[in-house]
């Protein structure tokens, strides 16, 4: 990799420089330890450059260019917050929990700000995403404030919980790294809807890591909607590991921010484990969305779908890359993916990358990916029943994304994930 | 298919392992000192009496690969190749002067006929021995063969022929000579001397291979075949293959190729450049079985080869088949760049990984012109400790409007040791194109097993059966004498991957 | 011709069959019924020799061979059919060349000549007008895309061309419509003869309507329970499995 520090990772290493003695965990040697770490691997990998394979289609130097020079980042007011999505929400305005915001009840089981609960997390942060594997960790654990720590105890149904970020528009570039921690004991069962905001005029970096333990025969919902606003930049990184008979969903859907890319590693880690990883990406002028997705099936018997669907209008470029890993334990492996992508315009790019590794030989994977415009027969079809081509469309369009919308079983998310394409489409129309 | 029992019996009447073509041939060799450099580049070029031109390009070539690294993205391992280990060039000691097939050493036509590979005229290329699955001999058209022995080419058949309709194929050594103006428009037109680490170090030190020429609107009478054979210890084959089809002209091209056992592995960097102008056709056959190493993973070839197509005319085609079930470490992408309107690629690929066999092969497709199509089928198998990766890349310029590619990428599994990986590469840059992709990786069914038992095939046979089937899409598309020969090799490789 | 004496087996650990007395002489059909789970397949998959199903104790012999001795090919090769309950896909290759190898195996294996592509031809096509079948179907992949229906007369197809002494049918019935199991039932009545026995597995009497069997036996929980003659079979359809239960 590059030896060379770019000038982005440098402001981050000064910031951590200048920062060190009033992050979170000061007093803590584990913490600082984790810091110094991610430090020392951040200096010498920098971000990563497209000679990564991994980075091969989306190229960070925006980002690195952009010079996030703020000290911690800027509390701003929350008080335009949109109406809860449900009972439960915990509300982050710039990567800090603002438990005032928040609406939390009494439940059985605990939702905490990160910062608050750092004491008693040794051992447990930094457990699944670790820096040496990503520089976009070690940037993250570097210089982490705040998070969500959400525990749910065995056999407790958790309903569902909002998770809203807000980015609250300052002058100078904000950066924000919140770590958030979910963990669900054996048989425990939540429901997670997530949504990132900001305003469209400012330029912030939204960096979020998550780490999700699922353990025996539980079960966790992540919906995702991603709102950034038009200059935004959100890279976000997940790490979930599911024990046997249990079940990781996540759902996210790119619509927002400028460059934005949805990295998730999922390890089938117990027998009979199950994942589905779905999404779509709308695009439009010259945004960049990149999902990557890495699926380790580590135990036998597991089964793993996933689904993305990317559209592109004006000068959007669009990246998915999957790679499906089959261990040579994890026989009766039952994988599938497939990518899809609808290009309207000219000028649009797709780039796509499906990958399957396999060392067990009794194993059913298999994964497709097409690319194209709108069918031709359907359009004139359409148009020949009196329906304007437009409207015909914005139809067929909405009818290429309701196919991946329809699989998310919860009303919540679904609601919110509809809302969000419809607002997608109505401007573009 | 009595091709199946006729393999088995092949495969029990071998004793040494699994591969026939393993013996080695003893005659009096020249070789260049060990090593490269310069002056061996001036050495090779010196040996063949070329022109400067070509001592200049390949010195260019040279210092390009000085500067360069050797990749590492493959899914392959290997100890890291003493370039310096090697012989550079062998080739048997011949008197100068023109070659007739009756001047040729009869140890030679001796080594081609134990190949299989009769050099003589009105004969015909058989494949495997006892190829008795073949239609009656009689009607057929024979096969013209350029025979390259290690670094140089021994004869070429049917040359006078071929004039008749203007067709030049002959060694490229000779084309220098007798054809300079074509091949100095045409070498490094299609992989340029710095386009990857393997193809550089060919162009700086290749000896020999073939050449052919297809006049305009000549449709080639007879399939054109290069049979290459490895013999000496410690050398290389670096051959380099130029085809060129003018318009409207017709050819299919087969290429075979194995080498002795030894402990040692030896390097295979080929460069193969097809040009199609419009309406020209070419098809390009491979059944690649160099040595792959023993049961053990010692010795074996290192097959690094580069070879593309470009289809420069309008309604070009270019078809590559390869069936690779040779070499310890495979890594070739045969690819086509679509530059002309409506041209047309294809590659059909069928790859078998074997006991410590590594394989790292697919294709690129370069859509540029307008509604230029392309079709990639994939089969790869993998038993053994083998390691099958597909890799390949389908790429669509603004410029090619209404293009269209579909890509079939099959792997299958024999056992619980081996690996099967798939790493595609799609990019689109034109909405109106359509790029389809499918990827499946599965085994044979113990079910499937079974019920060819109880239909009384044996459990060998069975798998033999269930891995043509597998490799269908692919082996039709083989000149009927490969087919046969492909899919006995299937079995052969195969030898003690079940029970 | 097939003699089975106290035949026990069982599938990943669990007892199945559990002691099987049967005979069934030369020239002989006989209808082997019994509800779900009586392990009328596992005795059909045991006879050919499949892995999974384990002897435990006991003998069959075919005509004085130790069945259980052999691989499951030796057994077809000496004359030992099994029609699938359910036929396998094997994509990609063709039904012609299947048979054909099949065929040829098999008579390898006795010492017989092989045929030669024409005259494998000209005995398939001689087979599929008797059974009624396109030519289509020499051509396609085995059961490749195939009908429930297609597949099983495709296992008769194969019967008829392969001439076994002994064929044993797997609830070759289900999923058939009457014309279907029509061909099927005229597929095994050509083959009657001195020297071919049959042995039908059924959960319905309605095959045997068509191919009347010499003897009917009733498993249950893996042993047979009642014996009899063709009447038997009417008689279950008429008072069910249970009154046999009771009875037992």
């Amino acid at each position: 990799m590059n030896a060379a520090v770019n000038s982005g990772a440098e402001g981050f290493l000064h910031r951590f420089d200048g920062l060190r003695a009033r992050l979170p965990g000061t007093r803590m040697p584990w913490v600082q330890a984790l810091r110094e770490d991610a430090a020392t691997r951040f200096r010498s990998a920098g971000f990563p450059t497209r000679r990564v394979e991994a980075w091969k289609y989306t190229d960070l130097r925006p980002v690195s260019d952009a010079g996030f020079d703020e000290a911690l980042s800027i509390l701003g007011d929350s008080a335009d917050l949109p109406a809860p999505l449900c009972d439960r929400r915990a509300v982050f305005v710039d990567g800090r929990f603002r438990e005032d915001a928040s609406t939390l009840g009494s439940a059985e089981f605990a939702v905490d700000g990160l910062a608050q609960r750092l004491p008693q997390l040794e051992g447990r942060l930094g457990s699944l995403a670790r820096p040496q594997e990503e520089p976009l960790v070690a940037l993250n654990t570097m210089l982490f404030e705040d998070g969500l720590v959400v525990t749910v105890p065995a056999g407790v149904a958790g309903g569902l919980l909002e998770l809203a970020s807000f980015a609250s528009g300052s002058e100078r570039p904000a950066a924000f790294h919140p770590r958030h921690l979910i963990r669900l004991e054996a048989g425990a069962s939540l429901t997670i809807v997530e949504s990132a905001r900001g305003p469209a005029e400012t330029r912030y970096l939204h960096n979020p890591v998550f780490e999700i333990e699922v353990a025996e025969g539980a079960t966790l919902t992540h919906t995702r909607v991603q709102q950034e606003g038009a200059k935004a930049f959100q890279l976000g990184t997940i790490y979930a590991r599911v024990e046997a008979g249990g079940t990781y969903d996540n759902f996210t859907l790119n619509a927002g921010g400028r460059l934005v890319r949805n990295e998730i590693h999922v390890t089938l880690a117990g027998p009979r484990a199950t994942c589905h990883m779905n999404g779509a990406q709308l695009l439009r002028h010259g945004q960049h969305a990149d999902t990557t997705t890495f699926l380790d099936h580590a135990a036998p018997d597991c089964a793993s779908r996933q689904t993305y669907k990317t559209v592109l209008s004006g000068k959007s470029r669009g990246v998915f890359q999957g790679k499906i890993h089959v261990h040579q334990v994890a026989q009766r492996t039952d994988g599938y993916q497939m990518n899809q992508a609808l290009l309207l315009s000219p000028d649009a790019e797709i780039d796509s990358k499906p990958q399957l590794e396999i060392y067990a030989d009794d194993v059913k994977c298999s994964h497709g990916a097409t690319v194209g415009a709108l069918d031709a027969e359907q359009l004139f079809y359409l148009r020949a029943r009196g329906i304007p081509e437009e409207a015909a469309r914005s139809m067929l369009v909405q009818a290429f994304l309701a196919e991946a919308i329809e699989g998310v079983a919860d009303a919540t998310s679904r609601a919110a994930l509809e809302a969000a394409v419809s607002g997608w489409w109505e401007p573009a129309a | 298919m009595p091709a199946v029992a006729e393999t088995l019996d092949t495969v029990q009447s071998v004793t040494e392992g699994t591969y026939k073509w393993g013996f080695s041939t003893d005659i009096e060799m020249d070789f260049a000192p060990k090593g490269l450099n310069e002056d061996i580049v001036r050495f090779i070029s010196a040996k063949k009496n070329e022109p400067q031109w070509l001592l200049d390009w390949r010195l260019k070539a040279y210092a390009t690969w000085l500067k360069m690294d050797e990749p590492t993205w493959p899914s392959v391992k290997y100890p890291k190749i003493d370039f310096q280990d090697a012989y550079y060039y062998a080739a048997p000691k011949v008197k100068s002067g023109p070659k007739s097939l009756d001047e040729v050493d009869p140890e030679l036509l001796k080594t081609y006929a134990k190949l299989g590979i009769p050099l003589k005229e009105q004969a015909i290329l058989a494949g495997v021995e006892g190829a008795g699955d073949s239609p009656s001999e009689g009607g057929r058209m024979p096969i013209a063969v350029d025979a390259v022995f290690d670094s140089v080419s021994v004869a070429t058949s049917y040359k006078a022929r071929l004039a008749k309709d203007g067709i030049i194929f002959c060694a490229i050594s000779e084309a220098v000579h007798e054809y300079p103006e074509l091949v100095r428009q045409y070498l490094g037109s299609v992989v340029p001397q710095g386009d990857n680490y393997y193809a550089a170090l060919n162009s700086a030190v290749f000896t020999d291979g073939s050449f052919v020429y297809i006049p305009k609107g000549v449709r080639c009478p007879m399939e054109l075949s290069t049979y290459f054979r490895i013999n000496a210890k410690s050398t290389g084959q670096f051959e380099r293959t130029l085809i060129i089809a003018d318009e409207g002209a017709v050819v299919s091209y087969l290429e075979g190729c194995t080498a002795p056992m030894r402990d040692e592995n030896q390097l295979h960097a080929a460069v193969v450049e097809l040009v199609a102008m419009d309406d020209a056709q070419i098809k390009y056959s491979t059944v690649q079985n160099w040595y792959p190493g023993d049961a053990e993973g010692r010795g074996g070839i290192y097959n690094f080869v580069t070879k593309r197509a470009q289809c420069r005319g309008a309604r070009s085609k270019v078809s590559w088949t390869q069936v690779e079930t040779g070499s310890a470490i495979t890594w070739k992408y045969p690819s086509c760049v679509l530059l002309g309107d409506d041209s047309v690629g294809e590659f059909y690929s069928v790859a078998i990984t074997n006991n410590h066999q590594q394989a790292d092969t697919g294709t690129k497709m370069i859509h540029v012109g307008k509604r230029t199509t392309s079709t990639i089928v994939s089969k790869g198998i993998s038993a053994g400790k083998g390691q099958n990766t597909y890799r390949g890349l389908v790429r669509v310029a603004p410029s090619a409007s209404g293009a269209r590619n579909h890509t079939q990428c099959d792997s299958l599994l024999i056992g619980d040791q081996c690996g099967a990986h798939t790493v595609p590469y799609i990019e689109n840059r034109n909405m109106t194109a359509k790029v389809e992709h499918e990827a499946t990786t599965s085994r044979i069914a113990e079910d499937q097993l079974f019920y060819c038992r109880q239909r009384g095939l044996s459990e060998e046979d069975a798998v033999g059966l269930i891995v043509n089937g597998f490799c269908r899409e692919v082996l039709k598309e083989l000149p009927m004498e490969f087919a046969v020969e492909a899919q006995k090799l299937l079995q052969i490789s195969l030898e003690g991957s079940v029970g | 011709m097939l003699k089975i004496e106290g035949l026990t087996a069982e599938v990943e650990g669990k007892p199945i069959l559990k002691g099987i007395d049967l005979e069934v002489p030369d020239g002989e059909i006989h209808a082997i019924m019994g509800p779900n789970g009586s392990g009328k397949s596992t005795l059909s998959y045991v006879l050919a020799g499949r892995d999974g199903y384990e002897v435990t104790g006991g003998t069959a012999h075919f005509n004085g061979v130790d069945l259980l001795g052999l691989e499951p090919e030796e057994r077809a090769a000496i004359g030992v059919f099994l029609a699938f309950q359910y036929p396998v896909e094997l994509p990609g290759v063709g039904n012609a060349n299947f048979l054909r190898t099949a065929l040829n195996a098999q008579r390898r294996a006795r010492g017989e000549g092989e045929l030669d592509a024409m005259q494998f031809l000209k005995a398939a096509r001689a087979r599929l007008k008797e059974l009624q079948m396109s030519e289509e179907m020499l051509k396609r992949g085995v059961n490749v895309g195939f009908s429930g229906g297609e597949k099983k007369r495709n296992e008769v197809l194969q019967m008829a061309l392969l001439r076994p002494k002994l064929a044993i049918l797997d609830e070759t019935d289900s999923g058939l419509d009457i014309d279907a199991l029509k061909i099927v039932a005229d597929g095994v009545n050509a083959l009657r003869a001195p020297e071919f026995s049959s042995l039908v597995i059924t959960h319905y009497q309605r095959l045997l309507d068509y191919i009347v069997p010499d003897r009917v036996h009733v498993l249950m929980a893996g042993r047979i329970v009642k014996s009899g003659g063709p009447e038997l079979a009417k008689e279950l359809e008429a008072t069910g499995y249970a009154s046999v239960q009771a009875a037992a």
